[in-house]
């Protein structure tokens, strides 16, 4: 049986913080960026101009049919090689933080569109055409009636859409930048602990996502009695 | 047939039941009714013990109902029920509805069970839809078929909780003249329904309940010609102005 | 821009010598993912309809199991429980059964750990499609059934689980679409599947470009399969004039 020894976290904890904030840069500013794109491309689709409700069709069914490892690993293997051709950048520079927010973004976009577009058609045709009748604009209409209004509902399915992309910000580890799992997984190897590193990183994710989800839940029930 | 004493339920500190007693005598037919939320279905469903009760006694014909030792499932099996919604089992064929307790439940094999299905679907008028799904029905004629499904386990009694308050108008009547056959052929029965038609022809005694208690408990004559307490006057003034 | 394609570059052989060529090893990936997301989805059918179903039940302790099971997979990332599966459950089993497992073949080792993970994660959310299936039925199709006189056993058996799964192939479908996503996370641990290879053929030859979208491609094609092959199952399991249930 294995003899537990967790001395070597205390040391550790000022590192695993900085990869929790890696992890956590991650999350947020892909989550941003995921959701002004994901509207963007929910508009495209829905709209009635049919290259762009195709191009968003095709892109949302693209990234959704895809393993999120295999959008990672196009975009650090792969991108940055492509963007040092194209712009001329110096070689070798590390981009690996910006193609990881890039690529999630860009990955989790095609799921919050998704999210949005449900959100969105839930919203009763009558108000946009209510909205239309008082003389606003396709884009005033969307933008001061039908968004907020479908915004209210979806904010439970999208906080729970991050909460599953800040686990799978752990799939960086890909690329070997030190998040909060990368962080995790070096100490233990370097200390030959890997078997309480792993199961303390464990831990601390799941109290942070059970906590998180069930106050997203609580929200919920708050919405749904208001 | 079913002997009720001191029945109390309550959620938390709702009283939905309280001290409901009364007596069914074997080939009776008791027409249950009151307002909305006076506990009819809980009481009904008691007796078939889909509901438990905090205290008080149920015997089905000489079993108890709270009784922790009792084996719920054999009891019902004897007790027949139909629902306001119907419940047929969407998934399978009418046919199949009728045979799956027998088979399962009553250990009939398959050629008893369908043989028996087809005799009651007759009986309902309902054969030449044997092979079809409950939602290709129309609801009068799904609960045609959910009477017909409690009967083809030979039940000593039957209850219904208001078997015709999810139909059209026009349904009603299919659904109420084979109830009435049914009483008229000597079938024990415990019925929640506002069809005050049904009561008078049918009925031998009347219960009226509300707020979770039998007010009335009376024969039909005595009800409807002058009943004691003013809620039940109220109510039959509301519901026979319609 | 001065990249060479060169789409020959799978039928060369491959650096590593034998008479393998790359398109040899991107098969060899293929089917591994195929094996493994297709073995982890039948045992995440099994136990999740089983936990789906604990989840329901009238019994404070079997139900809060069944919760305690749900949180316990969906609030832990993948990688990390492949990890765990991979790195430290051997090591906290007893020593034989340890041993034993280390001492097997390493891609065997890696495959087990692998199934297991993915099983169980996945499994986690199949009880909760089951549990949603279940719950969306009327509630009086329970007490019916329990007053024909069956047994709850019984009553889900006949009534409410032939009906609650016929209500959750379209959210199955997604997970079972997902498994195969996800086995692609097992690159990580070693296990050579269609990820991996992709990423191998990176490091092997200097066309990144035609193995990645091979790869890619590769995926696309299994979800078109996948996507068929429910909607053939949602077809067959249709019930007549059910409305909600198409
Ligand atoms: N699970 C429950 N928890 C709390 N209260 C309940 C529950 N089930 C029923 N009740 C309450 O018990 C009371 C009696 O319900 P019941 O369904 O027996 O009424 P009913 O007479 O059949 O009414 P209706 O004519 O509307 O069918 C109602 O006030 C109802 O709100
Ligand atoms: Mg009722």
């Amino acid at each position: 049986m294995h003899e537990f020894d967790w001395s070597s976290i205390p040391n550790a904890l000022p590192f695993l913080w900085d990869g929790m904030k890696i992890s956590l840069e991650i999350t947020v500013t892909a989550v941003i960026f995921g959701i002004v794109w994901g509207t963007l491309l929910a508009l495209m689709r829905l709209s009635s101009i049919k290259p762009l409700s195709w191009f968003a069709a095709g892109y949302v069914n693209l990234f959704r049919a895809i393993p999120l490892v295999m959008v990672l690993l196009w975009f650090f293997l792969i991108v940055p090689h492509l963007l040092e051709s194209l712009f001329g950048l110096p070689r070798g520079s590390d981009m690996r933080l910006s193609s990881a927010i890039a690529g999630f973004a860009l990955f989790e976009a095609a799921y919050y569109s998704e999210i949005i577009r449900a959100g969105i058609q839930s919203v009763p045709k009558g108000q946009m055409a209510a909205a239309s009748a008082l003389g606003m604009t396709y884009g005033q209409s969307m933008r001061l009636v039908v968004l907020p209004q479908a915004f209210r509902n979806m904010v439970p399915l999208l906080l729970t859409q991050g909460i599953i992309l800040f686990q799978d910000t752990s799939l960086v580890y890909v690329s070997a930048l030190a998040d909060f799992f990368g962080a995790a997984y070096k100490v233990g190897d370097r200390d030959g602990r890997l078997v309480e590193l792993l199961l303390f990183a464990g831990a601390v994710y799941f109290v942070i996502c059970f906590t998180a989800s069930r106050i997203v839940r609580y929200y919920q029930n708050k919405l749904k009695t208001a | 047939m079913i002997s009720m004493n001191k029945v109390s339920k309550q959620y938390g500190s709702f009283h939905v039941l309280t001290d409901c007693t009364t007596q069914v005598q074997k080939g009776e037919v008791i027409v249950v009714c009151g307002p909305s939320g006076s506990g009819k279905s809980t009481l009904i469903k008691c007796v078939n013990g889909l509901e438990p009760f905090q205290s008080g006694e149920i015997i089905v014909n000489g079993v108890s109902v709270g009784d922790p030792r009792t084996n719920l499932s054999k009891l019902r099996s004897t007790v027949g029920m139909v629902f306001q919604n119907f419940e047929l089992f969407p998934h399978m064929s009418i046919i199949d509805n009728l045979g799956i307790a027998q088979t399962k439940v009553l250990g009939r094999s398959q050629e008893q069970a369908r043989e028996k299905g087809f005799k009651l679907l007759d009986r309902v008028g309902l054969r030449e839809q044997a092979e079809k799904y409950p939602g290709q029905l129309s609801g009068g004629q799904q609960q045609r078929v959910a009477i017909a499904r409690a009967l083809a386990m030979d039940p000593i009694c039957m209850l219904f909780d208001e078997p015709t308050s999810a139909l059209d108008p026009e349904m009603v009547n299919e659904v109420l003249d084979v109830m009435t056959e049914l009483a008229q052929e000597g079938m024990t029965m415990m019925c929640v329904t506002h069809e005050m038609g049904f009561a008078k022809r049918v009925a031998s005694r009347v219960i009226f309940m509300d707020q979770g208690r039998i007010v009335e408990d009376d024969s039909k004559e005595a009800f409807f010609e002058h009943a004691r307490s003013e809620r039940a006057q109220q109510f039959l003034a509301k519901i026979l102005h319609h | 821009m001065a990249y060479n394609w060169n789409w020959g570059v799978f039928l060369q052989p491959t650096a590593t010598g034998g008479d393998e060529t790359y398109l040899g090893w991107m098969f060899y990936g293929f089917k591994m993912t195929i094996a493994l997301s297709l073995s982890a989805w039948l045992i995440a059918l099994a136990v999740g309809a089983v936990v789906g179903v604990l989840r329901t039940v009238p019994n404070k302790w079997l139900s809060g199991f069944a919760t305690a099971y749900v949180e316990v997979f969906r609030n832990i990332p993948l990688l990390v429980q492949l990890f765990l599966w991979y790195f430290v459950i051997p090591e906290l089993l007893p020593e034989k059964v340890g041993n034993a497992f280390k001492q097997t073949n390493p891609i065997l080792q890696q495959f087990l750990a692998s199934m297991v993970c993915l099983a169980l994660f996945t499994s986690a959310r199949v009880a909760e499609q089951v549990r949603s299936g279940i719950n969306s039925l009327p509630p009086g199709q329970k007490n019916a059934g329990l007053a024909m006189g069956f047994t709850l056993p019984q009553t889900y058996r006949y009534v409410m689980l032939p009906m609650a799964v016929r209500l959750i192939v379209p959210p199955l479908t997604s997970e079972f679409l997902n498994i195969f996503k996800n086995s692609a996370v097992c690159s990580t641990i070693g296990l050579l599947e269609l990820a991996a290879q992709g990423r191998q053929l990176v490091d092997y030859t200097a066309q990144p470009y035609e193995s990645f979208i091979a790869v890619t491609i590769a995926y696309l094609l299994i979800n078109v399969v996948v996507m068929f092959g429910m909607r053939w199952v949602e077809g067959h399991v249709r019930v007549p004039g059910y409305i909600g249930g198409k």
